[in-house]
């Protein structure tokens, strides 16, 4: 444990781009955390009168069509835009690790049908399937999270699979089952414990795809319903307005989704660095 | 060719789980079709059964497959109930659009990121390094929608470069007679020079968005993978041996590096034919992606059946071409699946 602390002080002093990651994550979770009680508007106002004016000193990122504050309508969709990506990266996490462990540990039949499952998921262009998977389970916000955890779920089942089938014949377990421990128990305390901080790594990376995904379907009107404040939802409002050269519409609440997804993949990048040094690149 | 069968055969059971699975997803779709097929919320039962019937919507659901599986061995997609038109001759049309787009897009990709990520492997350390490792991380940050409308705003509404972002050709502009429905070939067979400039000029926003976003793995992988290889001692050997560096980058390293970034390639396309849907709707482009995404707005579900269909078969097939690839760049890897 020791060596890992000290090896996560030394990954974040040698590079100051992790730093910065991590300083950016803080921000994220504290707008996440407290925006809604902080921000100096209510994002769901209306107030014509002020209707699409630029940034100011009042208000910071201009406002909406509906005169609505844009600067607090971003801070306070960090909640949901994270909380999708969240609880989507969670479910595949415990699901397709639980899957995946079992395949690789079983093998035989299990493994066979199990594999043919992922190969077909694998076979189709992601956002195609998180589209289908949305319509299927109707527009909500419940099914965008469902939708995001299938298509990342074949990841997980794969990683897991193939570093349970790696150590299921390694000393160590041979020698739990000699002692009498079951499947379930060697699962459960030998391999998956082992096996979590290579799943923990995929999750962080998976993170800004997540972010991604969710944004993206309620770009296109799945999902989070207006006048919700949400970042794919605000850049699909402030689009038609881009023509007419009203650039502050889109360009914020798109700005703080880069700034969110460029934050997931540095910070997934420096954890994969502690874990697994040698895969650096 | 004996590979070249097995591969194909291999195919089979893939494509037959998504029409399983694609057949599924869309029967479980809220919402009962035959209501909005009246359009009428108020019709009676009496009608609403006969709808039902009439599509097929009364039949127990193993049954329905059977029917769909047929169809669909006719090549018959349904019909969309928003266009009246069968799916099939839809997407037939609409592909196009959407593939010219893909295609342009991939190779300004590559074309790019290629060369790219070799110099930042042969230089790493340096300004192209960091130019590189910028690109690839800024690439994968921007969502396609945000980038698109960040170029719109610059190119069109400021600087006035571009053309407005609405579809495939100048609304003025007259359409070159159909011929293979990629407008830079039909114009330029048809000798229209402006209509070919015309149709460029539309083309770049799109394709420029989708291809930021598409050229970030493939630099960051080139680069890994080059950098992986020229350390090898072969590359120091033939480096001692005094061969020319163009030899040993191109001849001796590429090749070796090559399988990771055609793995990555075959990703990269298949990112992308779902993102056309994202990349449509910002420009307004006439492709598959909006038809899939209108329909599935207005619970008309054979297009949205049929785009996911047609999408996962094109990508099992882009697939296979990846694995062909890969025997034909290292002979290795066919003994390798098959031992």
């Amino acid at each position: 444990m020791r060596e890992r602390l000290a090896l996560a002080r030394y990954v974040l002093t040698e590079n100051p781009v992790n730093l910065a990651a991590l300083l950016l994550l803080a921000i994220l979770l504290f707008s996440a955390l407290l925006g809604p009680a902080l921000v100096p508007y209510d994002p769901l106002a209306t107030n014509t009168a002020i209707a699409l004016n630029p940034p100011s000193a009042a208000h910071w990122f201009g406002t909406d069509q509906l005169g609505r504050d844009i600067f607090s309508r971003v801070v306070v969709a960090t909640r949901i835009d994270l909380a999708i990506a969240f609880g989507a990266v969670l479910l595949s996490l415990s699901i397709g690790a639980m899957i995946g462990a079992a395949m690789g540990y079983f093998g035989g039949m299990l493994d066979r049908v199990g594999g043919r499952i992922v190969d077909v998921l694998m076979a189709f262009p992601l956002f195609a399937l998180a589209m289908g998977v949305v319509a299927a389970l109707g527009n909500s916000v419940s099914s965008v999270v469902y939708a995001t955890a299938v298509i990342n779920l074949p990841f997980y089942v794969r990683l897991a699979r193939a570093e349970v089938s790696v150590r299921r014949g390694l000393g160590y377990v041979e020698a739990a089952r000699i002692g009498g421990s079951s499947n379930l128990r060697i699962l459960r305390v030998f391999l998956l414990p082992n096996i979590l901080p290579t799943l923990v790594v995929q999750a962080s990376v998976n993170l800004g795809w997540a972010v991604l995904n969710a944004a993206g379907l309620s770009f296109i009107g799945l999902g989070v319903r207006a006048p919700t404040p949400e970042w794919g939802i605000m850049v699909a409002e402030g689009a038609q307005f881009i023509l007419s050269g009203r650039w502050w519409l889109a360009a914020f609440p798109g700005a703080a989704l880069m700034l969110a997804v460029f934050c997931f993949n540095l910070l997934g990048d420096g954890l994969r660095d502690i874990v697994d040094p040698r895969s650096r690149t | 060719m004996n590979l070249l069968l097995r591969r194909l055969l291999g195919m089979i059971p893939t494509l037959a789980g998504v029409v399983i699975a694609t057949f599924i997803l869309t029967r479980l779709i809220p919402g009962d079709p035959a209501v909005f097929f009246t359009s009428n919320p108020t019709a009676d039962a009496a009608t609403v059964q006969a709808i039902r019937e009439k599509l097929g919507l009364a039949e127990p659901l193993w049954k329905q497959f059977f029917i769909y599986v047929g169809q669909l061995l006719h090549g018959d997609l349904g019909n969309s109930i928003t266009t009246g038109q069968p799916v099939a001759r839809d997407m037939l049309r609409l592909l196009p659009a959407s593939a010219e787009l893909t295609f342009v897009a991939f190779a300004l990709a590559v074309g790019i990121a290629l060369p790219l990520g070799i110099a930042a492997a042969l230089r790493p350390g340096s300004f192209v390094d960091h130019v590189s490792r910028l690109v690839s991380t800024a690439g994968v940050s921007l969502p396609t929608f945000v980038s698109g409308l960040l170029l719109i705003y610059f190119l069109y509404y400021l600087a006035g470069w571009a053309p407005e972002p609405i579809g495939r050709l100048d609304p003025f502009a007259i359409a070159p007679p159909t011929v293979t429905g990629f407008l830079l070939v039909d114009t330029l067979a048809a000798g229209d020079g402006a209509g070919f400039v015309s149709a460029l000029r539309q083309l770049v926003l799109p394709s420029v968005t989708m291809a930021i976003f598409a050229l970030a793995p493939l630099a960051r992988m080139t680069r890994a993978s080059m950098l992986g290889v020229l350390h090898s001692d072969f590359i120091r050997t033939a480096r001692a041996n005094g061969l020319g560096w163009r030899k040993i980058v191109f001849t001796y390293a590429l090749r070796n590096a090559m399988l990771p970034i055609v793995t990555t390639l075959g990703l990269v396309f298949s990112y992308m034919l779902g993102a056309n849907v994202l990349v449509e709707r910002v420009f307004a482009w006439p492709g598959v992606g909006s038809y899939a995404l209108n329909a599935l707005l207005s619970l008309d579900y054979a297009p949205v059946q049929g785009f996911m269909l047609v999408m996962a078969a094109i990508f099992v097939l882009v697939n296979l071409l990846v694995d062909i690839a890969y025997t034909l760049l290292d002979p290795r890897a066919a003994l390798l699946h098959h031992a």
